[in-house]
């Protein structure tokens, strides 16, 4: 027999079709894994693609610049310079006075009322209003400044309000078109980086809303949130993990804490609603009680990250830490913490970037209000980066859809920073140990 | 009687000796009493869960000097070293009884803090483990945290004495910063004992310190053990026979979780009195 190779059974032809068959079913299995894999990304990249194809148009806008004569007799013509009466003084009017003299011709009540709607009514005249209230010797003198359009002739010029559409079904009238057209061929209607969307709050005005006050809402909730969740959630882990006796009851609390891992977030709210609110009285729509909110639905992923980078620690470094007479608790926090300082950071960032973009929460608790303030302190009235979205994609206008996007692009890099941070945060300290 | 020991072997030999002894059959080979006895066991048996590992040990272990234990795997000789620093004590479900005496004291009494007691015996594992800090650190954690020493020079000292006595000294002097896992298996396991060193104590127990280490690195371990005998008691649990041979000057032998045969290690090794033994060191079993 072993003189004849061609009778080993591993050659004969059944050996042979069932390594084919073992073969196919290798690449029908590394088959689907790249289907799978190409399912992913087109889904990712059109999604990318929908949303930076709609955003990157509300990084720019459109402004008008314009000459305003401040005239003493329609702002104050008592000449008292009261900031009181200069605040209330008529800027609407101001503003109207100069586009009728840019534009002499129009005389009728439609037209002057169409020629106004070209410029933002209440950023225009906010901003003179502004600049007069901080420096009331401006009256009487002659200004040019720089506003945003409205939004429709934004929308027109940006291509999303189309001219070959019938004028009664359009927004702007040829007549607003014509106008328009002339300030831009004059250099007086320029594109811009849009940066009100940065500084701005929210705003009944498309071209004056911007995202600071959801931003910064969202930076104080969760600095909250971190401040209460990493402390306690490690502290929690580190006891469960290292201290806790091991019996039916500690048992019983590790379920319940992978359960609260996948409690619809929306509960977490309700709880917020009804503990933080109605029981202890917090300030409603205040970033702190977002933050405690968000901590609440944090604890569970910070545990679960905590524990299994304290399980991947090598036994052997806390015997060698006991075997040279360290306490129980030295061990942990000499050896075995350190080590698994990169595992848990990597868990509490990923899980403080899901706060981040948690919407339902928060409706529960208020943060979904109307906020024109950026907030000044944790119990100050702020919305939230994903609520402003939520808000803003509810609205119909053409101008809020890339506002929408846009503050989703917002989000999005948020999100991919601090994930990125967590991927850095690790190497950096892996690398140390 | 070997013919009786082989064919009853589940019983313990605690249980067996005395009756024995009676019978005027056997001479006890274990040595009970010393004149230098640094522990003291009686009666140690070692449960993990529902299950016993030892099943009631008596031996003495002397100080000063190199004690072995040997035994195949599973036989509950790890188990029986880690009786001595109340290593079982971090074992979910280990549990210890018995009396095991350290210079006369009980060191499972209520008044005996383990964590001051493992800085009194020092242990080295299988698998060296130095902590992921830098070769100072290493040495320099054991006197930190038990506060041996009152200034920085004071503590340079220790580290140096320290790694000199762990024979390492001379190899990593230009590089204390180096991180302790950088160096190879030989120089970890010394500095792992240099680290025990460190803080000053008496006993150091050592669990198949050179199983994970080549032949050079062996021999240069066995150096320093037969080195360090002259100050320390080394309680030492080895699978290599050979090594037993070299280094002690006591031998255990365990089987199935009982002491078999204990005695002075060329006695163990030339002429034991027991078949498992035989069986064992001349490579039939194990």
């Amino acid at each position: 027999m072993a003189n004849q190779p061609s009778q080993s059974i591993h050659q004969s032809d059944r050996a042979l079709k069932r390594l084919k068959k073992r073969k196919a079913k290798e690449i029908r299995f590394k088959f689907f894994g790249i289907v799978a894999i190409i399912l992913a990304m087109t889904a990712l990249a059109w999604l990318l693609v929908s949303v930076i194809g709609t955003g990157y148009k509300a990084f720019y806008q459109h402004s008008i610049t314009m000459t305003v004569v401040l005239e003493e007799t329609t702002l104050d013509p008592t000449n008292a310079r009261d900031p009181d009466a200069l605040r209330q003084a008529n800027y609407r009017r101001i503003i109207q006075e100069a586009l009728y003299t840019r534009f002499p011709d129009v005389s009728d009540r439609k037209g002057k009322r169409d020629l106004f709607r070209v410029v933002s009514a209440s950023g225009a005249t906010n901003h003179v209003r502004q600049m007069v209230y901080k420096n009331p010797d401006l009256v009487g003198q002659t200004l040019t400044i720089v506003v945003p359009t409205s939004d429709d002739v934004d929308q027109l010029l940006k291509g999303n309000i189309l001219r070959d559409v019938p004028e009664q079904r359009r927004k702007v009238s040829d007549q607003q078109i014509g106008w328009v057209d002339e300030l831009v061929a004059n250099g007086e209607i320029k594109a811009r980086f849009n940066v009100i969307f940065f500084t701005g709050t929210d705003s009944r005005d498309p071209e004056l809303a911007g995202i600071a006050s959801a931003l910064a809402g969202s930076a104080m909730a969760l600095l909250v949130a971190f401040a209460l969740a990493f402390p306690i959630g490690v502290g929690a882990a580190v006891y469960l993990d290292e201290f806790a006796p091991k019996n039916k009851f500690t048992d019983f609390i590790e379920i319940n804490i992978n359960n609260l891992a996948a409690v619809p977030s929306i509960v977490f709210g309700l709880l917020g609603l009804a503990v933080f609110l109605n029981f202890m009285g917090l300030p409603r729509s205040a970033p702190l009680v977002g933050g405690m909110v968000l901590a609440l639905m944090t604890f569970p992923t910070i545990i679960i990250a905590t524990r299994s980078a304290l399980r991947a620690v090598s036994p052997s470094i806390r015997d060698g830490a006991l075997s040279v007479g360290a306490s129980h608790i030295q061990a942990v926090f000499h050896h075995k913490l350190p080590l698994a300082a990169p595992g848990i950071l990597t868990g509490s960032i990923i899980g403080m970037a899901q706060a981040l973009g948690e919407t339902a929460p928060l409706l529960m608790i208020g943060m979904v209000a109307f906020v024109t303030e950026i907030p000044t302190s944790v119990t100050d009235p702020a919305a939230a980066l994903p609520v402003q979205i939520f808000l803003w994609s509810d609205s119909p206008e053409r101008a809020w859809a890339e506002r929408t996007s846009a503050a989703i692009l917002v989000l999005l890099t948020v999100l991919i920073t601090m994930n990125g941070i967590a991927i850095f945060l690790r190497s950096r300290l892996e690398k140390r140990w | 009687m070997t013919q009786l020991l082989t064919s009853t072997n589940k019983v313990s030999y605690r249980a067996l000796t005395p009756e024995l002894e009676l019978m005027g059959q056997v001479n006890v080979t274990t040595e009970t009493e010393f004149d230098n006895a640094k522990f003291t066991c009686r009666d140690v048996r070692v449960h993990y869960g529902s299950l016993e590992a030892l099943h009631g040990i008596d031996m003495n272990i002397q100080d000063n000097g190199v004690t072995a234990l040997i035994g195949p795997s599973g036989c509950g000789k790890s188990s029986f070293l880690r009786v001595f620093n109340r290593m079982n004590d971090t074992i979910t479900g280990a549990r210890v009884s018995g009396e095991v005496l350290m210079d006369g004291q009980d060191i499972y009494s209520n008044d005996i803090d383990p964590v001051l007691l493992r800085a009194r015996v020092g242990m080295v594992f299988q698998k060296p483990n130095p902590f992921p800090k830098s070769i100072y650190d290493n040495v320099a954690y054991g006197p930190r945290i038990h506060g041996l020493a009152e200034t920085r020079v004071e503590l340079d000292g220790i580290v140096e004495t320290s790694l000199r006595k762990g024979g390492l000294w001379e190899e990593v002097k230009d590089r204390l910063d180096d991180p302790g896992t950088g160096l190879s298996g030989g120089q970890q396991q010394r500095l792992v004992i240099a680290r025990a060193i460190a803080v000053d104590p008496e006993v150091i127990l050592m669990d198949e310190p050179a199983s994970a280490l080549d032949p050079i690195a062996t021999a240069k371990l066995e150096v320093l053990i037969d080195e360090l005998k002259e100050n320390y008691c080394i309680v030492i649990v080895t699978h290599s026979m050979a090594q037993a041979a070299r280094i002690s000057q006591k031998t255990a032998f365990f089987h199935m979780g009982d002491l078999v045969e204990y005695g002075e290690t060329a006695k163990i090794f030339s002429n034991p009195e027991d078949k498992r033994t035989q069986d064992y060191i001349t490579g039939r079993t194990g």
